[in-house]
């Protein structure tokens, strides 16, 4: 199989923000030190006319930006992972495939699994890239993520997504390895026409989130013979800011290997874009050479475990381009709860 | 061609006239009409009505019928057509009914002009407005209508040629004259300061800067001027009325704060008349937004750019000025603006003026006058000279 | 509901800003038109497509407080006519924007945006805004 990797990627999250201490203040709850607690100190809101579509759409064209010789006619897949997706039934693929000029010649779907259907698509687009099937594959995590007013996720749930070119030419990051651990586990799921998901509590954590990860992480290191100390950045899904950190240490991983691709405490938990998001900014500050231990998780449940190595092509890359993460969440408006509930559909409104 | 005369107008009260169907409004503006012109209505044998969307106001399409059944003309089988030029349906069926006439193809023929807006509510009716621009170009993108007049009034601000002040006195000079005009929406007079600090409807505009929301009608009889004595001995002679377009969406404009269908139809009025600009002692002009009223007086050549609003702010626009009498019967903003029947009222306006019949704004020994009315974002503009005898 | 077909048509220009060029005269039309105005029948089979310039500057603007139920939730919001680099101008939103720093000459790009659904069930339609250029 031929060397398959990352293309170009693009990045892109909403600029107004929400505080868990506004969120608290109507709630009746201590929302400073449940922040804490969730090492969260903020949460990106989507504004009214923007969803998924819009946000992998602008993520996308920030990857094409950057690499303004590839032909888009030459996409030959397009996936867009998200819990959710605008429609129930239509595509957000077609969409985004659409506004990039990628259409007709190719094929798209939409990819559902809890927070890594964006690391899902990527390795799909890995095996008809490799295969030779296609040229070029683009997978986007992305999402506008409902919690229930109240609940602990209304805390972290949160909108933003990333898109990532996967091909065989002028690759800035060589995906070495790509593998997954897959159980039937409920931990978190929203039934169909239900406006807001459910979860089990603690259940999420040891045999859900902790189990997978460290699972394909541990599968990834022994397939691999490495060390967390040959990795110079790792990304772990992070649904909030203390489990990535707890799952780091557990698996040997320093703050400092996670602390580019961990981003959660200024934007909450984006799902989907979670994972694609943390990579972004770490490549954002890659260089040529550097090492990058990914693995995502999504309820239901699974993980994804990625091994990349950035190759000497991201010195050439055209990153300046679009924006990196870094000025992207420079400017944020924040948001009372009032507008926050307005914004995200909470209110009823009139027929 | 065949010169024309105004022999009988009528005018419905405007405004929101809730017990008042579409039916009954036309009714009663073309009676009048036809009492004024004494005719007994069997010598009318055209019809045109302007109306812009009866479809949408109140569900009903085909108001050429509908009028010629309830005005007792289907009797006679005459001809009516409706004519629709958004904001302009009136003067432009209006300007169908003088060719009718000047062409000979018909003698006697009536002009109506009617809208019923308050039978819906009003979002759908501002997304009916807002459909007089481009719909899928603008509306669909969230421009309203308001807001594609407040970008022109931006555009006069960033360029100096007009102040906020002096836009909003549009709104104070029609709600002067609207006091004196028993048919008026609205019949008092307001100080600049209420249209200033009115709320806002899309920045630098307030509520006070917007024609209402009106309903009413209003209707002429035509004769060729040679016959116009055999009826009556206060007639005005159709000096002149002239048409012209322009984009449909405001942004394919290089210049937007001037109307160039109003500088073409105007010229080609003037023209035709044998007058110019200097001649017109009175005019009703299109002041849907207070902004409409500002370009029109420079668009008419009634001032140079930068001027009008200066002129308006310091009561030169008062029916007893002296200048140019602008807006005597209060305009669309104090008058009211049902907008299909505008058109139509603003040329009965005209014509009670000169025909000494304005009682409390009569405009002194006015020999012409001039009515211009606008569609859309001044795509669509009619400018129509009446002629005292 | 109003029927699908109608937005459709229109996709190009609504993502991508498509226009057209006059092969005759050279002269830049959004939306894409298939006679040219100028020319006229001169242009007959000379149009051709051209992606107008997705960066600009304000032309002129206004702040939308009284607007239709589908911009409900986000008024009160900015309309803008914006002259893009092309020199075409296009009347769109100004989103992501503090009201007080909006001015004629602001540099915008445009960005992918909802314009409007047709109700709870509906379609959902998407087209260009603007955002300031930072």
């Amino acid at each position: 199989m031929m060397d398959v990797g990352i293309v170009s990627y693009g990045a892109y999250v909403p600029r107004y923000r929400i505080k868990p201490e506004e969120i608290g203040r109507i709630w009746g709850v201590d929302g400073k030190s449940m922040g804490k607690g969730l090492m969260i100190n903020q949460k990106s809101v989507p504004s009214p006319d923007e969803d998924v579509v819009t946000i992998a759409t602008e993520a996308a064209r920030y990857m094409m930006a950057r690499v303004p010789e590839v032909d888009p006619k030459d996409i030959g897949a397009m996936y867009v992972g998200s819990e959710s997706h605008p429609y129930a039934v239509k595509p957000t693929s077609t969409i985004v495939a659409e506004a990039i000029e990628a259409t007709p010649n190719m094929t798209a779907a939409d990819m559902e699994f809890a927070c890594k259907a964006g690391t899902a698509g990527i390795q799909v687009c890995m095996g008809l890239v490799g295969s030779g099937m296609i040229r070029y594959g683009v997978a986007i995590g992305a999402d506008t993520s409902q919690g229930a007013p109240g609940d602990a996720l209304e805390y972290s749930a949160s909108a933003g997504g990333a898109a990532y070119l996967i091909g065989t030419e002028k690759i800035i990051a060589k995906i070495n390895k790509t593998l997954s651990f897959t159980t039937d586990t409920p931990d978190f799921w929203r039934r169909e026409g239900q406006p807001y998901p459910k979860h089990g509590g603690r259940f999420t954590g040891e045999p859900a989130y902790f189990r997978h990860i460290t699972s394909a992480a541990k599968m990834m290191l022994e397939d691999r013979g490495t060390k967390p100390e040959d990795y110079d950045y790792a990304v772990f899904h992070q649904p909030n800011g203390k489990f990535p950190t707890r799952v780091a240490a557990q698996l040997g991983f320093t703050p400092e290997q996670i602390q580019y691709g961990l981003l959660t405490p200024e934007i909450g938990n984006t799902y989907s874009g979670a994972v694609p998001l943390g990579l972004a900014n770490v490549l954002d500050h890659a260089k040529p050479g550097d090492r990058i231990f990914v693995t995502s998780y999504g309820s239901g449940a699974g993980s994804d475990a990625f091994d990349i190595t950035v190759t000497d092509e991201i010195a050439n890359y055209k990153r300046d381009n679009a924006p990196v993460l870094e000025k992207i969440l420079s400017k944020t408006i924040d948001l009372d709860y009032g507008t926050y509930a307005k914004f995200k559909g909470k209110i009823v409104m009139p027929e | 061609m065949r010169e024309v005369a105004i022999i009988g107008t009528g005018i419905t009260k405007f405004g929101e006239l809730w017990n008042k169907s579409f039916r009954a409004l036309g009714i009663e503006a073309g009676m009048k009409a036809i009492g004024d012109a004494k005719l007994s209505g069997n010598e009318i044998d055209a019809v045109y009505i302007g109306n812009m969307s009866a479809g949408r106001f109140i569900n009903q399409q085909h108001i050429d019928a509908l009028v010629a059944d309830y005005s007792g003309m289907a009797t006679n089988h005459i001809p009516a057509t409706r004519v629709e030029a958004g904001g302009a349906s009136g003067g432009v069926a209006f300007r169908q009914a003088v060719m009718a006439v000047a062409s000979g193809m018909h003698d006697i023929v009536m002009v109506g002009g009617a809208e019923k807006m308050t039978d819906l509510d009003d979002a759908s009716i501002n997304a009916v407005m807002d459909a007089t621009a481009d719909s899928e170009w603008e509306a669909e993108m969230g421009a309203t209508f308001a807001s594609l007049h407040a970008m022109i009034a931006q555009r006069m601000i960033h360029e100096g040629t007009a102040t906020r002040e002096e836009i909003a006195s549009v709104a104070v000079n029609s709600h002067f004259h609207g006091a004196f005009n028993p048919n008026a929406q609205f019949r008092k007079a307001v100080p600049i300061e209420t249209v200033l600090r009115s709320g806002p409807v899309a920045t630098p505009l307030g509520m006070f800067d917007s024609a209402p929301i009106s309903d009413g009608a209003a209707s002429v009889i035509l004769c060729p001027l040679e016959d116009a004595k055999k009826y009556t001995d206060s007639y005005v002679k159709v000096a002149a009325s002239a048409q012209a377009s322009d984009t449909l969406a405001l942004f394919q404009r290089d210049d937007i704060t001037s109307y160039g269908a109003t500088v073409a139809a105007s010229k080609a009025a003037y023209e035709t008349a044998g007058i110019t600009a200097q001649d017109i002692a009175v005019a009703e002009v299109h002041d849907v937004y207070s902004v409409g009223g500002i370009m029109a007086l420079q668009d008419l050549g009634f001032y140079k750019k930068g001027e009008a609003g200066k002129a308006m702010l310091e009561g030169q626009c008062h029916f007893d000025s002296g200048k140019v009498a602008v807006n005597t019967s209060g305009g669309l903003k104090a008058r009211g603006h049902p907008i299909g029947a505008t058109g139509v009222a603003q040329i009965v306006e005209i014509a009670e003026q000169l025909r000494g019949r304005a009682e409390g704004r009569q405009v002194k020994d006015a020999k012409y006058g001039l009515a211009q009315n606008v569609g859309g974002t001044g795509s669509a503009v009619t400018v129509s000279i009446l002629e005292a005898i | 509901m109003a029927g699908v077909a109608r937005e459709w048509r229109e996709i190009p220009g609504r993502y991508n800003l498509k226009g057209t060029k006059c092969g005759n005269c050279g002269k830049i039309f959004f939306p894409a038109r298939s006679f040219c105005p100028v020319c006229r029948r001169a242009s007959v089979g000379k149009m051709e497509e051209y992606s107008i310039s997705r960066t600009g500057k304000v032309f002129s603007f206004s702040i939308v407080h009284e607007a239709p139920e589908s911009n409900s939730i986000q008024k009160p919001y900015v309309v803008a006519m914006i002259e893009t680099d092309d020199g075409v101008k296009i009347t769109a939103q100004l989103v992501d924007v503090e009201f007080d720093q909006v001015c004629i000459g602001m540099p915008v790009r445009a960005v992918m945006r909802k314009l409007s659904t047709d109700g709870e069930s509906g379609v959902i339609r998407y087209g260009y805004k603007f955002v300031p250029v930072e």
